[in-house]
């Protein structure tokens, strides 16, 4: 019934109808609905049923565990911090999911409606990246972030960052990173801090005030970490009771909305690796370059650098390292894209995430910077895997041409 | 001389219709056709008119550039028809077979002579038969080639066994390889899939090839045995024409007769038909094509790499298959790119079809998808056991770079060994037709 109602609004659309100038918006919701009856012309007879379309929601799908999450313990942070003693299960996730709900709700508006807009301008089909771009961008920031700022700072990637360069799958950058990082350099005194990362109002009557007890700030337990005098010190959560590495792999901790849970990123991993939709390669390389740069470190700990007190281990869970790891460094189309490649790659987001992060009292946190920076690297690393393949076949040349004379 | 090259990428297809017993149904021959489009780089001048009459063998067109290289008529008969398309190019010559006339053309061949030999596989159209790289084309006469690569197995989907070709033909194979071995001063390979009873001549250097499609390609096994570098020229074939030039030095005729697969999910009954190459595959398929209502695709070949046959209707070389599947254009799907359903072939894990293994499927031609830019990677290289990296090898045919194109391994490769990254790109982007393409610039800017 669907499809006869498309059908017939189809001539609409079409060059020379009314509304041909909506034609991209119409043919993307159409092959949203269904599948496009495009038979092959030319080559191969027979696709695979893998589409790009597919291949977005199954990420979206694994990012799934964190949305929830995240909702969840925005809703508990705020009860927590304004001094609530039970803590109901529903109004919870209910407090949570209105606090995300409209940051999610601009994003998608503001993001596809540019992406409708230059679609339509180009005459292209619509492209499925921003389905994965417009949650990553609300699950990495910090659940104060003002609207109206996401709502900028996502214009502006998605149009500097992507469109400038040619739409889904030619962008330099990941963009929900550069979203964020928009923010985190236009807009510090938000975006950081004591105040950033616990939601403090009540919502629709759910929820509490929070209000800061001296001595004790919302901060995120790396940006604890990062103001610390000396060597002992104890991470602690909103109302001052101390953090221990349990509650950080929970994800019972302030930070960005959808990454301090590492279980859940966990969820979101396994589903990723068994699809094969992500690279095993990046995502173990990240993991490994970060326990590696975590336990040097570590290993040299001092205190001039309280952060090199963590181990490698909890380098790991705190922060947005897992998430970086299995969400951001992962995406195909700015990572490296060759097989050795993406061992470097992965590996260097991994040390160089720690190295900020703890070389730097700056910035607590360094996951972002080091994926914008191998992104921005990861170009030069293919081109030298492939120069190696390059000169593989004209050393073999040489040899005959030498052979032969 | 023995080799043995196990190679580990590739992908085989469960396809529905494979044929199960090797016993062959002869059909009568009617019409047949040359189509000179199926011979790249062979320019067509006619060497016929409508209404001659011919005899199997003579020759039809002769290559513009190279006058001595023909196509040979495969049948008996008379010219009815020469086809021409746009620009008044020949799309394909149309012979109706005599049974009253059955002459045939021999040839003067004398197999001690390098020259003879080459001459007499121009004159009897066998010349056009076999491949040059680089470029995938008819081999260019003036061209020596450093070795010959033969294969003895199609590992296309459903493909026939190319063993039942060649039962009995010994002789011709050895005629055929010590005639080859005349005209390269290199090695005649012939690649035989391991576990396979195919007897290779001395003369011949034997290579045992296990794995998946496309490791059945002449060109696939070329860039495992010895690669092709900037300045080679080598040249493939199968042994099924290797059998026929060895007939030619035997028996000087050529064989044109050629048992066809009729396979696929659309058809009843799967089976191999006795015909003659260039026949019209109608008669082939009657009665044998599922009546279901579903609009059907024909294809001169196999689903990877074959030709649809909408336009015309006969067979084409090199294929000795026909796959007949669902054209797909009439199926309504909502919301494809969710579906669970087991009956989605698919590489990825995302599909329920992956957890079984056994299952053989029955896909239609749509692409299942819409065109992107590369998102995913890594996927082409995983079914392309070659020391090539697709993806920027592709990029840099799309560009048009040739030193790009030359250092990343263009003159290893041919369209239909990239078939199979073509099939499980989630982006759908048609990389044979970019092969073909920037092949024939390649060859063009450098006026090779």
């Amino acid at each position: 019934m669907l499809k006869k109602y498309l059908d017939r609004m189809k001539p609409h659309f079409e060059p020379g109808g009314k509304l041909h100038a909506f034609h991209s918006v119409f043919d993307g919701l159409e092959t949203f609905l269904y599948t496009p009856e495009t038979t092959s012309k030319s080559g191969v007879h027979i696709h695979d049923s893998l589409d790009s379309k597919r291949v977005m929601i199954i990420v979206v799908l694994a990012l799934l565990p964190c949305l929830l999450f995240g909702m969840y313990n925005t809703g508990y942070q705020n009860l927590l911090g304004s001094g609530a003693t039970e803590f109901p299960f529903w109004s919870i996730m209910a407090y949570g999911f209105l606090a995300i709900l409209p940051r999610i709700i601009v994003t998608y508006v503001v993001g596809l409606g540019i992406e409708f807009a230059v679609a339509q301008w180009r005459g292209e089909e619509i492209q499925e990246g921003f389905l994965v771009t417009g949650i990553l961008i609300p699950l990495i920031c910090p659940i104060e972030t003002p609207v109206w700022m996401l709502a900028v700072a996502t214009a502006f990637s998605v149009i500097f960052v992507k469109e400038v360069f040619g739409g889904t799958g030619y962008n330099i950058f990941n963009v929900a990173l550069v979203t964020r990082a928009v923010l985190f350099f236009g807009y510090p005194a938000q975006m950081s801090g004591d105040h950033a990362f616990i939601a403090t109002k009540p919502i629709l009557g759910l929820g509490g005030t929070v209000t800061y007890a001296d001595g004790i700030s919302g901060a995120t337990p790396l940006g604890q970490i990062a103001t610390a005098n000396g060597g002992d010190f104890v991470i602690h959560n909103i109302i001052g009771q101390p953090i221990s590495d349990w509650d950080a792999f929970l994800g019972l901790i302030p930070g960005s909305f959808g990454e301090t849970s590492t279980l859940c990123i966990l969820i979101g991993a396994a589903i990723l690796l068994f699809t094969g939709i992500a690279s095993w390669r990046i995502m173990a390389s990240v993991v490994v370059g970060g326990l590696f740069m975590g336990f040097i470190a570590n290993t040299f700990a001092t205190p001039t650098y309280p952060a090199s007190y963590l181990t490698p281990l909890q380098q790991l869970l705190y922060g947005g390292f897992a998430f970086a790891a299995v969400f951001m460094a992962t995406d195909p189309v700015t990572a490296a894209r060759t097989g050795l490649g993406k061992y470097i790659y992965g590996f260097m987001v991994g040390v160089i995430a720690v190295i900020i992060r703890t070389y730097n009292n700056g910035y607590p946190e360094g996951a972002m910077l080091a994926v914008l920076l191998m992104n921005a690297l990861a170009p030069l690393i293919d081109y030298c895997v492939v120069q190696t393949n390059i000169s593989r076949r004209m050393r073999r040349l040489k040899a005959k041409t030498e052979q032969a004379s | 001389m023995r080799r043995e090259i196990s190679l580990k990428k590739g992908l085989d297809l469960n396809l529905k219709g494979s044929i199960d017993k090797s016993d062959t149904t002869p059909v009568a021959v009617g019409r047949v056709a040359v189509v000179p489009d199926d011979f790249q780089g062979f320019v067509p001048k006619l060497d016929v008119k409508e209404g001659d009459e011919v005899t199997q063998g003579q020759s039809l067109m002769h290559d513009k550039n190279a006058e001595a290289v023909k196509l040979a008529s495969p049948v008996a008969g008379v010219v009815k028809a020469i086809v021409r398309g746009d620009r008044r190019k020949i799309m394909r010559v149309e012979i109706d077979a005599c049974r009253e006339k059955n002459g045939t053309t021999t040839f003067e061949v004398n197999p001690d002579s390098a020259e003879s030999i080459k001459a007499a596989l121009m004159e009897s159209g066998l010349w056009a038969l076999m491949r040059q790289r680089p470029y995938d084309i008819v081999p260019n006469v003036a061209k020596q080639p450093r070795d010959i690569f033969v294969t003895a197995f199609d590992s296309a989907p459903l493909a026939p066994d190319l063993s039942l070709y060649v039962k009995g033909k010994e002789k011709e194979i050895e005629a055929g390889t010590k005639a080859l071995k005349m005209l390269t001063p290199g090695n005649v390979y012939i690649s035989v899939r391991k576990g396979e009873d195919i007897k290779v001549p001395q003369q011949a250097t034997e290579v045992l090839v296990s794995g998946p499609h496309p490791s059945g390609n002449a060109g696939v096994q070329a860039a495992n045995i010895a690669p092709v570098d900037k300045g080679d020229t080598v040249w493939t074939l199968d042994i099924v024409t290797l059998a026929r030039i060895g007939d030619l030095m035997l028996n000087r005729t050529v064989d044109w007769n050629v048992t066809v697969a009729v396979t696929g999910p659309e058809v009843y009954e799967p089976r191999y038909v006795s015909t003659v190459a260039g026949a019209e595959i109608a008669p082939l398929l009657e009665g044998n094509v599922k009546s279901d209502d579903r609009h059907h695709r024909i294809i001169s070949g196999n689903v990877l790499t074959g030709i649809t046959t909408s336009g015309d209707g006969f067979i084409h070389y090199p294929y000795r298959q026909i796959t007949v599947i669902a054209e797909g254009d009439d199926v309504d799907e909502f919301m494809g790119w969710a579906s669970m359903s087991p009956n989605k072939m698919s590489v990825s894990r995302s599909f329920p079809s992956w957890f079984m293994r056994k299952k053989s499927f029955a896909p239609d031609a749509r692409i299942n998808g819409g065109r992107r830019a590369m998102i995913m990677s890594g996927e082409y290289d995983k079914v392309l056991p070659m020391d090539i990296l697709p993806e920027y090898l592709i990029k840099a045919a799309i560009a048009r770079d040739i030193d790009k194109m030359e250092q990343l391994g263009i003159y290893e490769i041919a369209p239909e060994d990239m078939a199979l990254c073509e099939y499980v790109d989630p982006s759908k982007i048609e990389i044979q037709k970019i092969i073909r393409d920037a092949l024939d610039y390649m060859r063009k800017e450098l006026d090779d």
